[in-house]
């Protein structure tokens, strides 16, 4: 059994936590409240040593870069929301974040997303491949191609297209169940994570 | 200059920035660095605007006794003590920094979402069933890579996990790849919105 | 209310217990069953293996919280024992906040077991807002964005930052993640830079990853506690790990599969139950 207070008082939160199974309680209330101060508390401690200080506070006092001026004043200009009358300035970082944001992520998504993998449906049906790949392969592109069409709504799903939406809609049911099955994995991955902390770090009855 | 400005901010930014994509000169190369240095500046004064939106919710609680106002004096007393003990005596696995995170950020925060391990067994015994042939097929999916993604189902049957490796790598990509090029798509449309001033919703209103 | 009903009506609580129980009784009396290794497990494995001792670094973006920890941490020690082992220069990124206490708890847990000496084996990179501007910052000078270590210590004068400027020096960047970061990484880094990608990531995101797999945009991928696994048994068979070094995510294996059979069993018994009512309903 742990003689470290902190792991106790883990094991505390963790059964705090747990205590919501049964219903909520003061117990589970308590330790959520808790998580959340200490959350962004933590968050305002890194921001201050890793960001602030270093990026804006030693560039421009110590060093003498005033060149980080300008971005720390557009910076600067969110702080307007905490006056009612020059709230709006805000929208001017915001702005600019967005825009930069959005022009830089245009080329690369149509490159990364839409060109590279459009080209690897195209190109993985090709002769002189074995015969297992090949169909799997055109097992795959069918796949792509109905799918899409199942999201295509500019037609309706009626005649020949109701029929490809619906090979899209087996498709799409079939990779939602090899999801959930992965999901379950997950989520039971995280109580296994909290048991071995429980059994082994808490009370030492497992190696 | 409330919404035209930042209008043509985004405008100038977003094209600004397709445009230098394509010009491989240092001049462009040295914009985009210094769009992206400044990105980071800016974005340290906006996280501490997202900070204060917290603040702000637990005071005004406080303030008009809603209910369960006291758990709120509980977040901001953590958050000051918190963010105390971090500025003051600094970061690192020596400090009572790392002792807060270890031992109340990761069992809360980890023990929560593994409570979704017990709400998935009972909502799948109450809710997932074969209710048309799709369903069947999700479910028989479903079921197959539960059974052959544990050790257990490897070891009865020694062939399933090849066959699961096929399901994933072949029908379930192809609908994954359908989902991923539509929401590509989106993501370029809406991107394309923002740039050219149709969409605003970011800016709020007034 | 015949027994199908009433087994449909049954206390949720009592699931929940049963949950428990299937959890806890293999961790106590645990069976060992090994585990099969996928292809893109091996594929990630083989990919940071051939890397040269002291050569290009690679750069771990723990792009995870405590949320993902009990999948995500021990794939990220997993990988940091082999390449500690393999002398290979590891650089650690956290893309917000609340993950940059993921890796000091990783590098704790594994640093010691290996002497690893922070600027010399590894460079713990500090928290700088703004995600995808950080990606590709990176990519022009890593230097220049992020200026000093985790510790406050300047890049410039640590040893192992001599040779490394940007993603020209890096071989593979591995984002460890529970959120869509991994394909930010494959589509903005990886299209822009033309470095290589891998992928660790919880086992709900990793189906929906296989399309990066097939386009060779990720490397390889470690799926969900399995993968975890499978890196653990893989690290350890070549000898990479000390003999007392606990296989945190082998262990949970076990657990793994009662809970699996678990569910498929209520499952079952669910839809056993749902078509005995419907037949009783049509009559």
């Amino acid at each position: 059994m742990s003689y470290n207070p902190w792991v106790w008082f883990a094991a505390f939160l963790t059964l705090c936590t747990f205590s919501f199974l049964w219903r909520d309680n003061p117990f589970y209330k308590f330790a959520e409240h808790l998580f959340v101060g200490v959350s962004v508390g933590y968050t305002i401690s890194i921001l201050y040593h890793n960001s602030f200080m270093p990026r804006v506070w030693e560039p421009i006092v110590t060093n003498h870069q005033y060149y980080v001026l300008l971005p720390t004043l557009l910076g600067l200009l969110a702080f307007a929301i905490f006056f009612k009358k020059i709230s709006w300035l805000i929208r001017y970082p915001i702005a600019f974040i967005m825009g930069s944001t959005c022009g830089i992520s245009i080329p690369r998504s149509f490159e990364g997303y839409i060109f590279k993998h459009t080209q690897s449906t195209i190109t993985a049906i090709s002769p002189g491949l074995p015969p297992f790949l090949l169909i799997s392969n055109i097992i795959m592109v069918i796949g792509v191609i109905t799918t899409l069409l199942y999201f295509y709504f500019s037609l309706e799903h009626k005649g020949v297209m109701g029929k490809v939406a619906n090979v899209g809609i087996w498709y799409i049911m079939l990779a939602f169940g090899a999801s959930f099955g992965y999901t379950v994995m997950a989520r039971v991955s995280l109580l296994i994570g909290r048991l071995q902390f429980l059994l082994h770090d808490w009370l030492g009855v497992i190696k | 200059m409330k919404r035209q400005i930042p209008l043509i901010i985004a405008f100038i930014c977003g094209i600004g920035m397709i445009i230098q994509f394509f010009i491989p000169h240092p001049v462009s190369q040295k914009t985009y660095e210094e769009v992206l240095h400044w990105q980071i500046i800016v974005g340290i004064f906006m996280m501490i605007i997202a900070v204060r939106s917290l603040c702000v919710v637990h005071i005004d609680k406080i303030r008009r006794k809603k209910e369960g106002w006291g758990y709120s004096f509980i977040t901001l007393f953590a958050l000051a003590f918190t963010a105390f003990v971090g500025i003051a005596f600094g970061m690192g696995e020596e400090f009572l920094i790392s002792d807060l995170y270890q031992y109340i950020m990761v069992p809360m925060q980890s023990t929560m979402f593994s409570l979704l391990a017990f709400y998935m067994a009972s909502a799948a015994y109450r809710a997932f069933k074969a209710r048309t042939a799709q369903a069947t097929l999700l479910l028989v999916v479903a079921l197959v890579v539960m059974f052959g993604r544990v050790p257990v189902g490897e070891r009865l049957v020694p062939w399933l996990p090849r066959v699961i490796e096929w399901i994933l790598m072949y029908p379930n990509m192809a609908a994954q790849r359908g989902i991923l090029l539509g929401v590509g798509l989106g993501m370029i449309a809406t991107s394309l919105k923002i740039i050219l001033g149709i969409e605003r919703g970011y800016l709020g209103g007034g | 209310m015949n027994i199908w009903e009433k087994m449909m009506d049954i206390d949720r609580r009592w699931i929940y217990l049963l949950v428990g129980i299937c959890v806890l009784i293999p961790l106590i009396r645990p069976v060992g069953l090994p585990t099969f290794t996928t292809p893109y497990t091996q594929a990630l494995f083989d990919y940071i293996d051939k890397i040269p001792p002291d050569g290009p670094a690679i750069l771990i973006s723990f792009d995870f919280d405590p949320a993902t920890a009990p999948e995500l941490l021990p794939m990220a020690q997993a990988i940091l024992r082999h390449c500690f082992f393999k002398d290979i220069n590891v650089l650690c990124l956290g893309l917000y906040p609340t993950y940059i206490g993921m890796i000091d708890m990783a590098l704790s847990n594994v640093k010691d077991d290996y002497e690893a000496k922070s600027g010399e084996d590894f460079v713990f990179l500090p928290y700088v807002p703004g995600v995808t501007a950080v990606m590709l910052s990176i990519g022009e000078d890593i230097k220049r964005t992020f200026g000093r270590d985790y510790y406050g210590v300047p890049l410039d004068s640590l040893p192992m930052m001599r040779h490394i400027r940007n993603y020209d020096d890096i071989a593979l960047v591995l984002s460890i993640s529970g959120t869509q970061l991994p394909r930010e990484w494959a589509v903005l880094v990886g299209t822009t830079y033309h470095v290589r990608v891998g992928v660790g990531t919880t086992a709900v995101s990793a189906a929906e990853f296989y399309t990066f797999l097939q386009t060779g945009q990720f490397v390889g991928m470690l799926g969900g506690l399995k993968g975890a696994a499978e890196y653990e048994n893989l690290i350890h068979a070549k000898g990479y790990t000390k003999k007392d070094t606990r296989k945190v995510a082998s262990m949970g294996m076990d657990a793994q599969s009662f809970v699996h059979m678990l569910m498929i069993v209520l499952i079952v018994i669910g839809n056993i139950a749902y078509f005995n009512i419907r037949k009783k309903k049509a009559r």
